[in-house]
């Protein structure tokens, strides 16, 4: 038991992170008032763009190419997301709907540009991340062997990324509008902030969020672009509500999902989980965030105002 | 946000603001065309010549419309009652697995077996559907989450269920075909469009259209539902129970959204594959939008996109751009018909500009 579960500690991880930094970009958004159920499609962008400009770089630049990607991917993720803080913010338009089409765009749209240069629609990266041992701290008992063997280091990125976002929004007074903004915007701009800046640079955040997850999914685990980050931006949202819009608890859903997911994905190798059908785990993360939401709704953490135009 | 999205449709002219997505919406594939080097007006005429071009084309540009429309007016009967069906690509899939089951194992005279089938694709469809209704009567819970979620259990379980027990001859990832004579095909329809997928799904979706209007416009229950859409605190304090009417609205478009999985899987195509979540779900969204929810509105959008779906096939094979085209058009009418209210404030200072303000005037 125990050797199955430090070896696929390092899985999970991997996996959890990009769910990690749409679910955090999420937070940012809903926390400042608009609804974004458009994280699936951004991750996307994030994702095509960081393997766009890698194939582009890596004959020249060789492994230096990675970072390079991973900005780009946030770069364009940010870029793209203002399309949703337009119609959601300037224009009032229902943000489920801009959402919606924002993922229907992106999915289209990058797998026609990948088209125009591959043919197949996928584009393929010489080599991604090549995990590694943290020195000295890989041999500390039990964890060593849970968290410090075999890593990206764009784990340890995210969980700065995460680390900032938690101080950020908690213990700042820039954190402190933003999630006013989400409760009663009409109360924080009579105090003189400007709402509608403040929901962009939260739409903003979670477009460059979304679209750093993509980039790493790339330039980690998959290697090669290939259309579609398969419902994880729309699992990163279940892990926000499950999480209770806290970045603390959005860490633990999405390590929970990350985990579940990845036992699901070996389940039919390891005898001790064989005998149970893999449908099984497969859709334990979906039931399990439907009864989350049945447990959690009567008394929502949800902002007030998100999803309400101001 | 419900009652924000009914004002919306009201400011203008509906029909206008539609005409106005759609041209920017093309506009957009034009530009994309043009941005890989390619000739749009080629682009175009081959992409609506693929959809149209013989009576072969135009049968399966209806085929293709049958999916588009059923799904379109599940995803309008939701918004009739202020909710947004997001989940239509799950209730298809359960939908088309449930006639797939039927077509596969049950044996009948063709009339009876077509009621089963039909019952079948419905029944699934509004199983799968009424659940997240239930969690929105009962528990709060959002319904565009919980449908989400629902496409990705129907997902997996048609991923698993389909190599299980209806694994086909040759491939791992698609289910056995069914008999032509166990499907929506019919001869006659074959053969009077030329051999194309036609059949007889594109009955079952003008019945449902008449229906649904019928419903909306002419019925206690089409009133209660709309009037929980406008406004549900006002059809609370009417007397209309509200929750009632928000799992009965979720059930007919779970049913609906299950006769287009019966549409697709048992007369489009004849066989399920597994690990694709269809993308019909998605696009009923934009056919639902551009057709203002109402049931005609519906039938024309859904129209106009199955010329767009079936023709990029040809418009593929003649030019130098992907078939992707247009899907990515049909995102951008979403994307343009969501914002529409600019569209709203365009048109009425044009038409301020010619028609003078009567008050002015005095």
């Amino acid at each position: 038991m125990w050797n199955t579960l430090s070896s696929i500690f390092p899985y999970a991880i991997g996996y959890t992170m990009p769910m990690l930094m749409a679910a955090l970009g999420g937070l940012y958004s809903e926390r400042s008032g608009v609804t974004n159920l458009g994280l699936e499609g951004l991750m996307v962008i994030g994702y095509f763009f960081s393997a766009m400009t890698i194939k582009l770089t890596e004959a020249t630049l060789g492994a230096n190419a990675l970072p390079i990607g991973l900005i780009a991917g946030m770069v364009a993720g940010a870029i793209f997301s203002l399309l949703h803080a337009f119609a959601s913010i300037n224009l009032k338009a229902d943000q489920v709907i801009s959402g919606t089409a924002i993922n229907m765009i992106a999915g289209a749209l990058t797998v026609y540009l990948a088209r125009t240069i591959s043919g197949s629609g996928n584009v393929r990266i010489m080599m991604g991340i090549i995990r590694k041992n943290i020195p000295v701290l890989h041999r500390l008992p039990i964890i060593g062997q849970l968290f410090f063997t075999q890593t990206y280091w764009t784990t340890w990125i995210c969980l700065l990324i995460w680390g900032v976002s938690y101080f950020l929004l908690s213990k700042t007074s820039f954190g402190l509008r933003l999630r006013a903004c989400g409760e009663h915007p009409s109360a924080v701009a009579s105090a003189g902030v400007n709402v509608h800046l403040m929901r962009y640079i939260g739409v903003i955040l979670s477009g460059a969020l979304a679209g750093f997850g993509g980039a790493v999914i790339l330039i980690t685990y998959s290697g090669e672009f290939n259309g579609t980050v398969a419902g994880l931006g729309f699992l990163s949202i279940a892990a926000l509500i499950f999480g209770q819009w806290k970045a603390l608890g959005i860490l633990g859903a999405t390590f929970f999902f990350g985990i579940a997911t990845t036992i699901a994905n070996v389940s039919q190798v390891i005898p001790s989980l064989k005998i149970i059908p893999p449908v099984y785990f497969k859709i334990f993360p979906y039931v399990a965030t439907l009864l989350a939401l049945v447990a959690f709704s009567k008394r929502s953490a949800a902002p007030l105002a998100s999803g309400q135009p101001y | 946000m419900i009652n924000r999205r009914r004002k919306v449709r009201q400011e203008g002219n509906t029909f206008l603001m539609a005409v106005s997505a759609v041209v920017l919406g093309l506009v957009a594939g034009a530009l994309l065309m043009a941005l890989i080097g390619s000739n749009p007006f080629s682009g175009f005429y081959y992409l609506f010549r693929g959809g149209l071009m013989n009576i072969e084309r135009v049968g399966n540009t209806m085929a293709t419309a049958t999916t588009l429309m059923l799904v379109g007016l599940s995803v309008a009967f939701a918004f009739k009652t202020g909710l947004f069906n997001i989940g239509a690509s799950g209730q298809m899939l359960i939908g088309g697995l449930c006639a797939t089951i039927v077509a596969h194992k049950v044996f009948l005279p063709r009339p009876l077996f077509l009621i089963v089938l039909i019952a079948s694709g419905l029944i699934g469809g509004a199983i799968w559907g009424v659940i997240p209704g239930l969690l929105k009567a009962r528990f709060n819970v959002h319904e565009v989450v919980a449908t989400i979620m629902m496409n990705w259990i129907a997902y997996w379980s048609v991923y698993y269920f389909v190599p299980a027990y209806l694994k086909g001859p040759s491939l791992e990832t698609e289910s056995a075909s069914i008999l032509v004579t166990q499907s929506l095909r019919a001869p006659w329809l074959t053969k009077l469009f030329h051999g194309s997928y036609m059949n007889l799904g594109f009955f079952i979706a003008i019945a449902c259209v008449i229906l649904v209007k019928f419903i909306l416009d002419k019925t206690t229950l089409g009133f209660g539902l709309k009037a929980v859409g406008f406004n549900r605190y006002c059809a609370e304090y009417a007397g209309i129970r509200v929750n009632r009417n928000v799992i009965i609205s979720m059930m007919i478009a779970g049913a609906l959204a299950g006769l287009a999985g019966l549409s697709f899987y048992t007369g489009y195509s004849r066989n399920m594959q597994i690990g694709v979540l269809p993308a019909q779900g998605f696009d009923g969204i934009a056919v639902a939008l551009l057709g203002a929810s109402n049931p005609l509105g519906v039938f024309f959008s859904a129209l106009f996109f199955g010329v767009l779906q079936s023709g990029k096939g040809f418009m593929n094979a003649m030019t130098a751009v992907p078939p992707e085209i247009a899907d990515t058009i049909i995102a951008t009418i979403i994307y343009f018909t969501a914002t529409s209210v600019l569209f709203g404030r365009m048109w009425d200072s044009i038409f301020k500009r010619f028609k003078k303000n009567p008050k002015e005037e005095q």
